[in-house]
């Protein structure tokens, strides 16, 4: 087990999962906010960006390819 | 002793990586991801339940091939360069963690290279697509076999080919309730395409009754002539509007009905991946419809030592971008086309071609599908652009249209759109596009201070 933080809230994961993986895990499925709404994962795959979040203070990180590690601080993009 | 490089860890990247070592050369392969296998082999050790996974003991014996050979594997390498000259190819990489702010750089000169990038879903846009819970069917698979995780508890699953009934069944397995798979394609496109002269089918025909199997056993209907033509919901998916579609798969109107689901996958195709193969010069052929890199029958491109293998050169599957793989892999090292090692990949090749001319008459992008689109629709997701502003400039050259409304101008550069924008301007009555949206001067995303700091670059390998 895992454990991570997205806003400051605690999820939990699997070991190895990626951070998309954490998040669709525990039931999430937007984490970024775009100009038209949520979004969350789209391809899955790290082409079509959707998933973007700040991972311990480093932009643009897809969720989708990131690998996540014990105590990683998640935190949601705002595209203006 | 000639160095061969490929870019692209999958079934064809690794294939090439064999067939190099075994022609006597020295081998170099980048893949951007955490581990070997591209999409076909995608796993994790603890976390991928082995049922998903099909040929499992010949990605062994290649990743053995490796292992025992003259062979540099970089994983987590995004390639963001790639050139060629008289002299050689060089490409560049940084290597670490996805999108990681302490990537290294990396730099690999060789004598030849194998281009086996792969190729992406193709999703067709549905009004309400950008709902969190649709995701593209290839994204719902890799989260299944990679993470152990289903996209949603009711799942529906919609677009067309064969790669749809092995999402349905990776969904089943990890726990989600799949409401339907539906094939735009109807019955008789479905036979022309699958029941002429069966025998080619041979070891093809086990595989789709094995899925078939898999969505009996778990219920799932299988529908075909109908798609998801509308996502419903206001924060997220709440369900779909599903339609019969005429074999043009325009919707048939009066044919509508509401399905309640938390989760939809979209796949209505794949497209290849060609930034690297035309960073390097290689020659492309189709349009909107479908693009990919020429080869000749010993995989190489236009441009002297580029060879491509996989995806890129057509859509075939895992079997097909094998049998490329080996051809290039050897050719590339300087081996000889009638070498009899070459015998069963060349002859599996011809196999695989035969297999995607039948993909495509029976599951090919039909134009009707834009009737399902409203006009306000969103086409590029990275910058929210709707149909109306580019059917709107569909007459100006695809480069203005672009400037003008930004699609494609986003963070995934057109990755995602690129396509659909295409049909949608082709189909208004604007200029066909030769290479279109696929010309990418960085071919993976580097940050600033990663390029400056190419200075400090390891020397070549
Ligand atoms: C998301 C997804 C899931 C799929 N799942 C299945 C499945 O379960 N079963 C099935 O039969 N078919 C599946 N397919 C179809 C699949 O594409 C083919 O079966 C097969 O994997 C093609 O092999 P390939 O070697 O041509 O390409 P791929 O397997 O796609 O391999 C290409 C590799 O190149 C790497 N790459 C690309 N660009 C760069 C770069 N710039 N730098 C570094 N590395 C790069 C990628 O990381 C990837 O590993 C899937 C396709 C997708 C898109
Ligand atoms: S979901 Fe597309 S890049 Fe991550």
């Amino acid at each position: 087990m895992i454990r991570i933080t997205v806003d400051g809230e605690p999820v939990q994961g699997r070991d190895g999962q990626t951070i998309a993986g954490v998040l669709v895990g525990a039931g999430r499925t937007a984490w970024r906010t775009s100009q038209t709404g949520d979004r969350g994962v789209f391809c899955g795959i790290g082409v079509c960006h959707d998933c973007l979040v700040t991972v311990n203070g480093v932009e643009g990180v897809r969720a989708c390819r990131r690998e996540a590690a014990d105590g990683d601080r998640v935190e949601r993009e705002v595209r203006a | 002793m000639t160095h061969v490089a490929i870019l692209g860890g999958g079934p064809a990247g690794l294939a090439a990586a064999q067939g190099a070592l075994a022609a006597g050369a020295r081998v170099s392969l980048l893949d951007e991801g955490d581990r070997l296998g591209g999409q076909f082999w995608r796993h994790h050790e603890r976390l991928t339940d082995p049922r998903l996974q099909h040929a499992w003991h010949r990605f062994g014996r290649l990743r053995g091939a490796l292992a025992d050979g003259d062979a540099q594997v970089h994983v987590g390498a995004s390639v963001w360069w790639a050139e060629a000259s008289a002299d050689g190819v060089r490409l560049r990489a940084t290597v670490g963690d996805a999108d990681g702010d302490g990537r290294t750089g990396l730099e690999v000169d060789a004598d030849a290279v194998v281009v086996a990038t792969g190729a992406h879903d193709l999703a067709l846009p549905v009004p309400g697509w950008t709902l969190p819970g649709v995701t593209t069917a290839g994204a719902a698979q890799a989260l299944a076999k990679r993470d152990g995780v289903a996209v949603g508890r009711r799942t529906v699953v919609s677009g067309s080919g064969p790669f749809l009934l092995p999402v349905a069944h990776s969904l089943a397995l990890v726990g989600s309730e799949v409401v339907a798979v539906h094939e735009a394609s109807r019955l008789p496109a479905l036979a022309r395409g699958w029941l002429p002269r069966p025998w080619e089918l041979a070891g093809k025909a086990e595989e789709f009754l094995e899925y078939a199997g898999g969505l009996m056993r778990h219920r799932i209907p299988y529908r075909t002539g109908s798609a998801v033509v509308r996502v419903l919901g206001t924060d997220r998916v709440e369900g779909v509007v599903v339609a019969a579609v005429d074999a043009d798969w325009r919707p048939i109107p009066g044919t509508e009905r509401e399905v309640a689901c938390d989760a939809v996958a979209l796949g209505h195709g794949f497209t290849p991946r060609l930034e690297a193969a035309l960073a390097l010069g290689c020659a492309i052929d189709g349009d909107h419809r479908g693009r990919f890199v020429v080869v000749d029958d010993t995989q190489r491109t236009s441009v002297a030592r580029v060879f491509a293998a996989g995806e890129l050169t057509g859509i075939a599957g895992a079997d097909a971008a094998l049998a490329e793989g080996a051809v290039a892999g050897f050719l590339a090292a300087g081996g000889a086309f009638d070498d009899p090692r070459l015998r069963g990949p060349v002859a599996a090749r011809s196999r695989t071609r035969a297999f995607a001319r039948r993909l495509e008459r029976a599951h090919g992008i039909r134009p009707g599908w834009t009737a399902w689109l409203d006009d306000d629709t969103i086409v590029c997701r990275c910058e929210a652009v709707a149909r109306r502003a580019i059917v709107e400039r569909a007459d100006v050259p695809l480069r203005a249209m672009r400037l003008a409304t930004r699609a494609g101008l986003g963070p995934c550069q057109g990755r995602t759109c690129g396509r659909t924008v295409e049909a949608i301007v082709a189909e208004a009555g604007g200029a066909a596009a030769s290479v279109g949206f696929d010309r990418r001067p960085v071919l993976a995303p580097v940050r600033i201070g990663e390029v400056a700091a190419l200075a400090e670059t390891d020397p070549p390998t």
